[in-house]
């Protein structure tokens, strides 16, 4: 009987862990079949311990439902229990945009508006329409006012590409604000990242305090309200995190369509993962409803960015279509949506001398992205025409000439390692200011690993060969195996500079323990986070309407001068004096082997009995006597 | 003091230089196993907290007594003045049943019998039964767990002609008096009265059956009836909360706009069942709407009926793709239940379900043990076939909730009860739930639940007993001896028949339990295997133990050698 409930607790456990994965992957790739059917072989002997009726063993007894008239009349329908109707919305679009170096930048959006009385505390049953159950029980489980969350493959390269609608670090990204009624904010944030865990089949549960930090400037709310006190914030990274087909799954799912129409049917993942970069992300926050902010709804956004590479797989042939990218077309909006929109960026090909759009549309739209005005041809999939008479919208763009250069984007970073050896290093981290006249002010957050010891002292700021004092610096010293290292910098980059930020650390050595699976890979920093307010070439639109696209109103703009940009450098890959992991046997046989041989001649001596012996002849006299008995001589004694 | 180091001396040149080998060996052995062998086993030693061992073995032995407390109350006309005079009197009676070789029940009535005040015989005097019943209600509010049986007259007209018993929706019953020869004892009177008052008192708190199926996790079922196993088996185990979603299914979103007001029906037909059976677990409703949602089996065109139909032998494979997008609840792991409305899309309406014997379900409906329910909602007539699309389709939630909370009733383990003959239950009403159907509930679920704390801490003692690589932390052996203690307390409030907080008592037993059995601590040195500790402790062991083992054996041999001489040598 022992034995029978250990097994069947280890199936839990394995239940437990997996049973977030099930719920949400359908089409499951790898592991996930295994526990699936781990699942379902461990419930039915459950069933059939009881049931001697069973006739199949793995099927659920169905049974019909008999139940009797219901002999009460209608619910006494009290008119003071009728709600107002939800306003829940949704919204999709995809922005195409040719980049100069001749890749395809295809950037999803999907918008969904959850009207509920979020600030109503202990509410007993929860109602959902379009926005998922899964993430909707997470906030409220967990005290979230904010949560933002990507998953990124690749590293986007913003000299070739220019700027992102919104960045992401390699690797998975995390941070979220709690309610600041939250008392255990580490429980409630250790406990949410095993449940994000489980909902987007990600490493999240890696996240713990060692790689949690709690930034005081760099990341405040996107939403409603306007909160300083920073100890409700809780940010994390996790630069190694490889992205594929098992995130992308729970990440469509939470789509009201899925991805059995719209926008969504494009995610075919073996088009998506076959791109030079390929982002995906979630961002939760309150918003207001209208103008006059009046009500307030949750916002679900849903990002996925992709850089296609056209050009080498195109045979040189600078030419896309819808078909090529995503090896599907268009046929419908999603029935769900409030609005659905393809736009495609013009603004390089105002007379379409540079390349040619089919089908053509007579719809512009002008909007102010990341400080410019672009224009767009906006193809609305709520309307029949759009797709013509093949009931089918594939966009095709053939390249007529050469685009000429990109101008360099304002305001750019990067960041190596330099030093020798396996005892100390440098990190180095450079940030571009590409605008010709205007000085403008950047906040530098990085967060650093408790076993590179950052030696404080020696960080210098340098531009233009000349020191940097930064206005303003953060910094929290890594506890070790407790928290990492946190350094947030406020820096004025003069026009047209470049700013060099260099600290000096030692590397240090880690437990056996504490490495991972392939140490000799080397160890991730996670990418340093530069926010800046750019100075705009062109006014920004301060004034909120829901009408704008969704790819220009993500980051609340609050003056027309300026827009909030965030860039993320490279991650660092850094090598730690690794052990040679046999060691510890070795050790122990050694020492063993020592101690062995001094017990033995320790023993030896004690207990060995020593006898007088009769010394016997030396060899000179044996030989003699040898000599002497042949001879006849006596003998000498 | 010279003459201690001559003694000295003599002792130690006493002794030959053999003998002195002899006597290292032997102390270096003395000290390997006085000092350090236990020093090793210190060292090594994993750690494992005191469990009250003695405590969780008389548990594994069960012996459960439950106390129902019947008052009856004899109303005027029944009794002659003769035998009232002996009034108030009281009895107790018991039936012991031994389950099986560990287990064994004893259920003890204790009936009280009185008179019934003016009050009360007020109350009686009501036209109607429901009528009468409420007023008493309103007179004595009878405790969790027990039963009032009201007799009344054999010529009262409170109850139609053919009806013996009649069972109000609280905890009170009224009996029509079987006739009585006037000459008869009270004693006498009230034997002819016991097997009524025992129907009553099995329909209205517990049945032997109803508890031997509560008793299923520790007791192998062998002769219970088809039926009552089939209930305990529909019925979701007990545990302290669950999780209950509604959900949508609208696999075609393009030609149905769907629309249902699932908060007013939340709260005027699952809430008050909810709210009346706080007492025995916490729930959680949600509901959702799920687009694109298909079946699993592409129903068949039946040209008879012209619908589409689904043969109750394909409803195993239904489920499952829609399961999958369900989601199980993120932020707890107490058990869900589902319950789904399936509004079929247009290319497949009218859809209906046919059981086993090819019959149409009247209410389309259908439910799987433990999982909950769906229900298959047509829409097909309620628009035209030029109507635009998507139409608008408000769904008629007093339908839906009707089949949904019947179907809830019977995965919350609230039995269709199965009265005797003679016998009339008032039907529930607004609450959906009658205080004895509550108390029926809560006998069972007490049981079951000090059944299932019971074999799963004797499992774990038993556990922890055979592998002794398991480390006890303090926390489940805290843990472990709560739960201990919760399960007597529960035993102890069953047998003196409070049935409120025998029931919290066996919750907290449960709740304990499984959180020791589960305590991932557990897992931590189970599987340290043993071939790489030999491994560890081979280089060290073996060449300090072989010579100590082989000057042992040399001088074992010696002394025998010595011995065999000693012996020939007086020969």
């Amino acid at each position: 009987m022992a034995a029978h409930r250990c097994g069947l607790s280890l199936a839990f456990i394995l239940i437990f862990s997996c049973i977030a994965h099930l719920g949400i992957a359908d089409t499951l790739e790898k592991a996930n079949d295994t526990t699936g059917e781990k699942l379902s072989a461990s419930d039915a002997p459950r069933e059939v311990n009881t049931d001697a009726e069973s006739v199949d063993l793995n099927e659920r007894q169905w049974q019909k439902t008999d139940v009797e008239p219901d002999t009460r009349d209608d619910p006494e329908n009290s008119p003071s229990f009728r709600p107002a109707p939800a306003k829940d919305q949704f919204e999709e679009e995809l922005v195409i945009r040719p980049l100069h170096s001749g890749d395809i930048y295809a950037s999803f959006q999907f918008r969904t508006l959850w009207d509920v009385d979020f600030q109503q505390e202990g509410q007993k049953a929860s109602h959902y329409r379009l926005f998922p159950k899964s993430l909707g029980q997470v906030l409220s489980k967990f005290s979230v006012r904010e949560l933002h969350i990507s998953f990124t493959q690749g590293y986007w390269r913003t000299m070739q590409w220019g700027q992102p609608f919104i960045a992401s670090p390699p690797g998975a990204e995390l941070w979220v604000w709690f309610h600041n009624t939250v008392s255990d904010v580490d429980g409630n944030w250790r406990e949410l990242t095993n449940v994000l865990s489980g909902i987007f089949c990600a490493s999240l549960n890696f996240i713990d305090l060692t790689n949690t930090v709690q930034p005081s400037a760099s990341f405040k709310p996107l939403g409603l309200g306007n909160v300083t006190d920073h100890s409700f914030l809780r940010y994390a990274t996790l630069p190694r995190e490889i992205v594929c087909t098992e995130n992308l799954t729970p990440w469509k799912k939470l789509l009201p369509c899925g991805s059995k129409a719209g926008l969504a049917v494009l995610m075919k993942s073996e088009k998506l993962f076959h791109s030079s970069f390929h982002s995906q992300a979630v961002h939760i926050r309150p918003v207001c409803q209208d103008e006059q902010c009046t009500s307030k709804a949750w916002e679900l956004r849903q990002t996925l960015n992709v850089v296609f590479d056209l050009y080498t797989s195109g045979q040189g042939k600078k030419e896309w279509s819808m078909f090529k990218m995503f090896s599907r077309t268009l046929t419908e909006a999603c029935p769900l949506a409030s609005s659905s929109k393809v736009y495609v960026d013009v603004t390089d090909n105002p007379e379409g001398e540079l390349f040619e759009l089919s089908p053509a549309t007579s719809l512009l739209s002008q909007a102010v992205v990341l400080g410019d005005r672009r224009t767009y041809s906006v193809y609305d999939l709520t309307r029949a025409e759009t797709f013509g008479q093949l009931r089918s919208l594939n966009l095709l763009l053939r390249w007529k000439g050469d685009s000429g250069d990109m101008l360099r984007p304002l305001l750019h970073a990067e960041r190596y390692v330099s030093g020798f050896g396996l005892q100390t290093g440098e990190i180095h981290t450079v940030i571009y200011n590409n605008h010709p006249f205007r000085a403008f002010p950047v906040l530098l957050m990085d967060s650093v690993p408790w076993y590179l010891q950052l030696y404080i002292h020696t960080l210098t700021v340098t531009s233009k060969s000349r020191e940097n004092k930064p206005s303003y610096i953060h910094y929290q010293p890594a506890k070790d195996r407790h928290r990492p290292h946190l350094l947030e910098m406020l820096i004025q980059l003069p026009p047209h500079s470049m700013t060099e930020i260099t600290v000096q650390f030692e590397r240090a050595l880690l437990k056996w323990t504490e490495y991972t699976p392939d140490p000799n890979h080397g160890f991730y920093v996670g990418s340093s986070v530069v926010s800046a307010l750019v100075p705009s070439m062109v006014a920004m639109n301060t004034n909120f309407t829901l009408d704008q696209p969704l790819f220009s109103s993500f980051v609340p703009v609050k003056e027309e001068s300026s827009y909030f940009m965030r860039v993320y450098t490279e991650p660092l890959l850094v090598n730690l004096p690794t052990p040679d992991f046999s060691m510890p046997y070795n050790v122990i046989c050694l020492t063993c082997t020592v101690v062995a041989v001094g017990y033995g001649s320790f023993y030896n001596l004690l207990t060995r009995t020593f006898q007088v012996d009769e010394p016997s002849p030396p060899l000179a006299k044996r030989l003699a006597n040898l000599i002497r008995r042949i001879r006849g001589v006596p003998l000498l004694t | 003091m010279n003459s201690v180091y001559m003694l000295l001396d003599i002792v130690l040149l006493g002794i030959t230089e053999k003998q002195r080998g002899r006597y290292a060996a032997l102390a270096i052995a003395a000290v390997v196993i006085i000092v350090g062998i236990p020093l090793w086993w210190k060292t090594t030693e994993t750690y494992r907290a005191w469990l009250p061992f003695s405590d969780i073995n008389e548990l594994d032995s069960l012996q459960l007594r439950l106390s129902v407390d019947i008052e009856v109350v004899f109303s005027r006309g029944t009794l002659t003045p003769e035998q009232q005079k002996k009034m108030p009197l009281s009895h107790v009676s018991e039936k012991e049943h031994q389950v099986d070789a560990k287990t064994g029940l004893r259920y003890q009535y204790e009936t009280r019998y009185r008179t019934a005040t003016v009050m009360e015989e007020d109350a009686l005097n009501q036209p109607t039964a429901a009528e009468a019943d409420l007023s008493l209600h309103t007179l004595t509010e009878s405790s969790c767990g027990s039963v009032v049986v009201y007799l009344i007259p054999e010529s009262s007209v409170l109850l139609p002609e053919d009806v013996k018993v009649y069972v109000g929706q609280r905890r009170t019953a009224l009996l029509r008096s079987p006739p009585f020869k006037s000459s008869w004892s009270l004693n006498e009177v009230i034997s002819s009265l016991n097997p009524r008052v025992e129907q009553i008192a099995s329909t209205m708190s517990f049945s032997h059956q109803d508890i031997t199926a509560a008793l299923s996790d520790r007791v192998r079922m062998t002769k219970v009836t088809k039926e009552s196993m089939a209930d305990s088996m529909r019925a979701i185990k007990s545990s302290p909360g669950y999780e209950i979603t509604f959900s949508l299914l609208n696999p075609d979103p393009k030609s149905h706009s769907l629309h249902w007001d699932i908060e007013g029906a939340l709260h005027s037909y699952i809430q008050p069942l909810l709210n009346k059976l706080a007492p025995i677990a916490n729930f959680s409703v949600d509901s959702q709407i799920l687009y694109y949602a298909v079946l699993g089996v592409n129903p068949r065109f039946d040209n008879s009926v012209s619908a589409y139909t689904l043969n109750a032998d394909s409803l195993s494979h239904v489920i499952n793709p829609v399961e999958a997008r369900l989601g199980s609840n993120a932020a707890s792991s107490n058990p869900v239940l589902n319950f789904l409305l399936y509004v079929p899309d247009a290319h497949h309406s009218p859809l209906f379900i046919k059981d086993h014997s090819r019959r149409e379900v009247p209410t389309n409906a259908f439910h799987s043990p433990r999982w909950g329910g769906i229900m298959v909602y047509n829409v097909n007539d309620l628009y035209g076939p030029e109507s635009e699309r998507p139409v608008n389709i408000d769904i008629n939630m007093a339908k839906v909730m009707g089949v949904f909370l019947a179907q809830l009733r019977l995965m919350l383990g609230v039995h269709k009860t199965h009265p005797p003959s003679g016998f009339v239950l008032q039907s529930p009403g607004s609450a959906g739930l009658a205080d004895w159907e509550l108390d029926r509930l809560m006998w069972s679920r007490s049981v079951e639940n000090i059944a299932t704390a019971s074999t799963t801490i004797t499992s774990l003692a038993q556990l922890l007993d055979q592998i002794g690589n398991i480390v006890i932390n303090d926390n489940i052996a805290l843990q472990v001896s709560s739960a201990v203690t919760s399960l007597q307390s529960a035993v102890a409030e069953l047998d003196a028949g409070n049935l409120a907080f025998a029931l919290q008592y066996s919750r907290e037993a449960i709740l304990a339990s499984e959180r020791a059995f589960f305590d991932p601590s557990l897992l931590h040195l189970l599987y340290f295997p043993d071939d790489q500790k030999f491994a560890i402790y081979i280089p060290l062991f073996l060449p300090m133990c072989v010579p100590i083992v082989l000057s042992l054996l040399k001088i074992v041999s010696e002394v025998k050698k010595r011995r065999a001489e000693k012996q020939a040598k007086s020969d």
